[in-house]
Formats: structure tokens, sequence, C-alpha cells
């Protein structure tokens, strides 16, 4: 069971991609995430459902769009063409961005779980103890969403790294570019060479395991008082 | 303009608060009502948590809300007490006090030191809050509100969610509060006892508006307004200066409006002014002057007010030279006696309680001068 060059170079691309999207998303998903929980707009329910349509939505499907809007035509390809990036698809970043919208779910998900635990009481206090709500956002909410924003982050990286039919319809198959574990696999089993498929699948499987039993171990006590 | 004005119209749905108030920014102000009577509301209304539209409230002559004019919590001088300590459970004791401190940029007028040595959460100060107990707990977050200096400290049923010996044990650390700390509090409570013991001024909340609002001695004289009825806690509040100590006896003498009383050796110097609360339970009514007998309390009054005779029990107001004392009998006696107002009576006290500077920060029951037998 052997890793061959290309093999290690899929891992580290996967790795790379995977880490990038989960980075990004803590960013973006924390503000959706806190509005979506404590938000009392009419707008939640639409947003709550788009964020969570990559759950249920082929990949295909979602590459397609995502694929027509960064294209040289589409509104984002457009927008990227004048900034002189040129067209995302078939690049690196075209598939940050195309992961971004497909695991979002699994980062902005856990996140709002984990403030809607919080309630208002401690957010409350905070106030009363003169800290300002972006204050009381980073020494009280986040100190007590801590376990949630693990979960988050562990969920979405995971994820990332299973990806594969977005990737398949934006990044294809470029090796060192876009050609990702999943996809390799998929090469590999097309091509016949089920050994070479066989030791990268295992590394996934193990990957994929470890997550679940850290999950698990850091499984946190939230931090309550009894 | 000094004091607390403030003036609250909320419309929820099955829920109504209307309320134009004023309370003086001293002492420590009760807001009593049953639940439901929209008591934590306004207190939340005060402390900016909830925003009534078109609410006014002026503090000390500032400003807090107002038309076209809304401070935000954070930025009011103010320190809450929740109803269930909620301190923060991933920082320590010392962190959640620190936490509040560490964000006022004016001078501190309450030290650090101060806070928790009123509280008495020295020993304390080390752990995580689920490693303290209910009364512990409750203490640690009196003395974070108080840690950041507030103008004014709001209290929220601090001791509701505590049992009884719980709140035995914080009772002495709020009058310690009310009485060092010279931080006016606005205090709500649907325990009479807690009023009575604690309360200047008395705002009686019902269905959320203000029945009534006025000091404390003098509102809980009213049968109308505190509904005693069951337990027989509730009961008139007499203002009394020490007279003089009989250490023959161990006894003490003080002298009210209504009369003089003996009672068991208070640790009081003469002269010194106590509150005593009689509850309306400990009350007997006698149409002659008792004669052989071993109460030693006796006072002359007459009948003021009689209160709705539909239950088995009745409330009677008695007048004894101005000052009110209230008595809970059975409506059986009520009718033998044939109270009318007007009717002269003896009104036999079996205990009293003291409380405020009286006796230190403690507040005893004190079987009344019922000379060895303990119980008449």
């Amino acid at each position: 069971m052997i890793l061959t060059e290309s093999d290690l170079q899929a891992i580290w691309l996967t790795l790379r991609l995977a880490g990038i999207v989960t980075a990004l998303l803590l960013l973006i998903g924390t503000p959706i995430a806190w509005w979506l929980a404590r938000g009392k707009s009419w707008w939640k329910g639409p947003v709550g459902a788009v964020v969570a349509l990559p759950l249920v939505l082929p990949p295909s499907v979602l590459g397609f769009y995502l694929l027509l809007a960064m294209g040289p035509d589409g509104p984002v390809g457009k927008f990227t063409e004048a900034l002189g990036i040129g067209p995302l698809p078939f690049t690196f970043w075209g598939l940050v961005v195309a992961s971004v919208f497909y695991s979002m779910p699994f980062m902005v998900q856990p996140l709002q779980t984990a403030f809607e635990a919080i309630g208002d009481r401690p957010l409350e206090v905070a106030a009363t103890l003169r800290a300002s709500p972006l204050d009381a956002f980073f020494t009280v909410a986040v100190p007590l969403a801590l376990p949630g924003f693990l979960t988050a982050s562990i969920m979405t990286f995971a994820h990332t790294v299973g990806e594969f039919g977005v990737v398949l319809m934006i990044g294809g198959n470029l090796p060192g570019t876009t050609r990702v574990a999943s996809v390799q696999i998929y090469d590999y089993v097309e091509a016949l060479k089920y050994a070479q498929a066989h030791s990268l699948a295992a590394v996934l499987l193990i990957f994929s395991f470890l997550v679940l039993l850290a999950l698990h171990v850091w499984r946190p006590n939230p931090g309550k008082g009894r | 303009m000094t004091g607390i004005e403030a003036r609250f119209r909320l419309d929820w749905p099955g829920f109504l608060l209307d309320v134009d108030l004023s309370l003086p920014l001293s002492g420590v102000s009760a807001l009593y009502g049953a639940s439901g009577s929209g008591k934590t509301t306004l207190l939340r209304c005060i402390a900016g948590l909830e925003r009534a539209p078109a609410g006014r409230l002026f503090v000390n002559g500032e400003v807090w809300q107002d038309e076209g004019c809304w401070v935000p919590p954070h930025k009011r001088p103010l320190g809450y007490v929740f109803q269930e300590a909620s301190l923060f459970p991933h920082l320590t004791v010392i962190d959640n006090l620190l936490y509040g401190m560490r964000r006022v940029h004016e001078a501190p007028r309450v030290s650090l030191r101060q806070a928790i040595e009123l509280l008495g959460i020295g020993h304390l100060l080390g752990r995580k809050p689920d490693r303290l107990s209910g009364g512990e707990r409750q203490r640690a977050a009196i003395a974070r509100a108080l840690a950041v200096s507030p103008r004014l400290l709001l209290m929220d049923e601090p001791l509701a969610s505590l049992d009884e010996p719980r709140k035995l044990e914080i009772m002495p650390y709020l009058e310690a509060l009310r009485d060092e700390a010279r931080i006016p509090i606005v205090y709500v409570s649907h325990s009479v006892a807690e009023v009575a013991r604690l309360s200047d001024t008395l705002v009686i909340l019902e269905a959320g508006r203000v029945r009534a609002c006025g000091p404390t001695v003098e509102l809980m004289q009213r049968l109308d307004l505190v509904p005693a009825a069951g337990t027989g806690e509730a009961g008139a509040l007499i203002e009394a200066r020490v007279e003089a100590h009989d250490d023959a006896y161990g006894l003490t003498t003080l002298v009210s409006r209504g009369g003089t009383w003996r009672v068991p050796r208070l640790e009081a110097a003469a002269g010194k002014t106590v509150r005593m609360q009689i509850k309306a339970r400990d009350v007997m009514i006698a149409l002659e002057r008792p004669g052989a007998m071993s109460a030693l309390n006796v006072i002359e009054a007459v009948v003021a007010e009689i209160g709705p005779m539909d239950a088995p029990g009745v409330e009677i107001r008695l007048d004894a030279k101005g000052e009110a004392l209230v008595a809970r009998l059975t409506r059986y006696s009520a009718e033998r006696l044939a109270l009318r107002v007007g009717t002269p009576v003896f009104a036999v006290v079996k205990s009293v309680s003291f409380g405020r500077e009286s006796l230190g920060a403690t507040w005893r029951n004190i079987r009344a001068a019922d000379a060895g037998a303990g119980r008449v």
C-alpha cells in the first residue's frame, strides 16, 4: 500500500482546500449563524433555507449553477474578469468559492444551534456589566459556544475533504490544481488501478473515522453550571 | 429632579404594563406583586433590557429613555441581579467580578475588596460557578453587580430561586448592602416578609398597573393592599425607640406611638430607633384588659377597619393612637366579639420581629416578653 507522488499531491491539495474553506467559513458563517440564531427578521426563514440547500441539492446541480455564474458570461465571471483575475472555473480558487457554498450548512447549523443554546440571559448579564454587544459576543458568546465552533470546524473540514461532484463540475481534474483525493480515486477506478485506489481510499477512510472519533472524544460538556 | 421618574407602557398579547412612577433614589424600593403583575418587566424596562416604545425614564435628572433618546443597557450606570444566579459559567468567581469592573471607566466607588467582603465570598474567588452552592452563586452574582459601582442596583427576586435556609443565609448580606453600601436599590419581590424586612418604599403592582406607592411602613398597614390572607405573614411595621434595658429580668423597654413594649433584651443602645414587624397572626384581640396573663404587651387600640368576612380568617386593622396594628382572627372570633369599626379593644402581641440597623445586620424573631412561657 504505497502512495505515489501524485497521490501525495492530491492529498496535500485536499487538505489545503479544506483548511482554507474552513477558515473562510468561520469568518462568513459565524455572523450568518449569529443572525439566524438571534435575529427577529422575517428573512430568517428564507435565508436559513438557502444556507441549507446544499444538504439536499445534488452536488452536480449546485456545481452547474456555480459554473454558469463563474463562467465568462456569468455575473461572478464578469466581475472577476473586470478585476483582472480571469474566470474562476478550473482554478483552485474556483474550487474554494464553490466549496464555501457547498459546505456552508456544515458550519452554520452547528454554530446556530450553539448560539441558540446560550440563550438571552448571558448576553443580558454582559450588558448590565457594561459590555457592548460586540464585546459580549467575543467575551461571552464565543467562549460559551466554543464546543459548537469545534464541531462546526471539524464537520466543515471533513465535508470539504469528501467533496466530489462539485469539484468535478467546477474544477475538472487538473493535477496539482484541482485534482483532489476523491477525484484521484475516481480516476484510479476508471483506469482499473484498484490497488492504488485502495491505498488512497484507505487513507480517506481512516481520516473520516478519526474525525468522527475526535468529535466524540471532544463532545464537550458545554461548560454549563449544573 | 432627584429620584427615578419612570413611565412605561407595554401592550403585549395577554400582558399589559402601564405605569407612571416616581421613586426616591435612596434606600430600598420594593416592587411587590403577584407573578404576572409586571414587576420584573418594569425592572427590565428600567435596566433597558426591555424597550417600551414611547417610554420615559429619568434617573437623577439624567435621561435614560425619552422620545428620540435611548441609552442602551451597557451604558447605564446600574447593577442588575437576576433571579437565578447568572454567573458566567466559563469564568471563575473572581473573573466574573472583574468582568464588569474592568469595563467601568469612572473612578470606582465600591472597591473590589468591599464587594468581596460585603458578600463574604473571599474564600470562593478561585472557583468556577458549578462548584458553588446556590446561595454562594447568588452572593457572587450580587458582588459582581456591586463591583461595577452602580449608581442604582436593580434586583429581580434574588432570593426566589433559593430554599428557605439559603434565603436566611443571604438576607443579612442584603441588609448589609442596604445599610453600608449606600446604593439605592430597586428590589422585585413577591414575598411580604422580604419586602417588610428590606424596603423603605413600596410599590404594589397589580395586573401591570401601580396599585399603590408609598412608604413601606404606611402601606403595610392597609388591609386592602397587602394580602396577608392564608398565611398571616403580613402585618404592621412599627418604629419604636429603645427606652431602657432591665438587666435584672433581661428585658428591653421600647416606646412607640401606640404604647410601651417590653421584649427580651435587644442589643441596641437606648435612644436608638428600631423597626419591628408584627405579624397579623401574632396579635390577639381582647375586649377587656386581660388580667392574669403571661404576655406583657397589651396595647390599647380601637378597631379601624375590618377586612372582608368571606373567608374563615379575617383581618382587623387596629388604630393605637395613630399607629396601626393588624390582627388576624378567625371569623368566628370576630363575630363572637362583635367587633365593629370604633370598638375599643386591647391588642395582645405574642411575637415581634426586629430588623434593620436595630440589631446589627440580623433580623430576629423574638417572642414578645411572654415572660418565660415560651408561647402564649
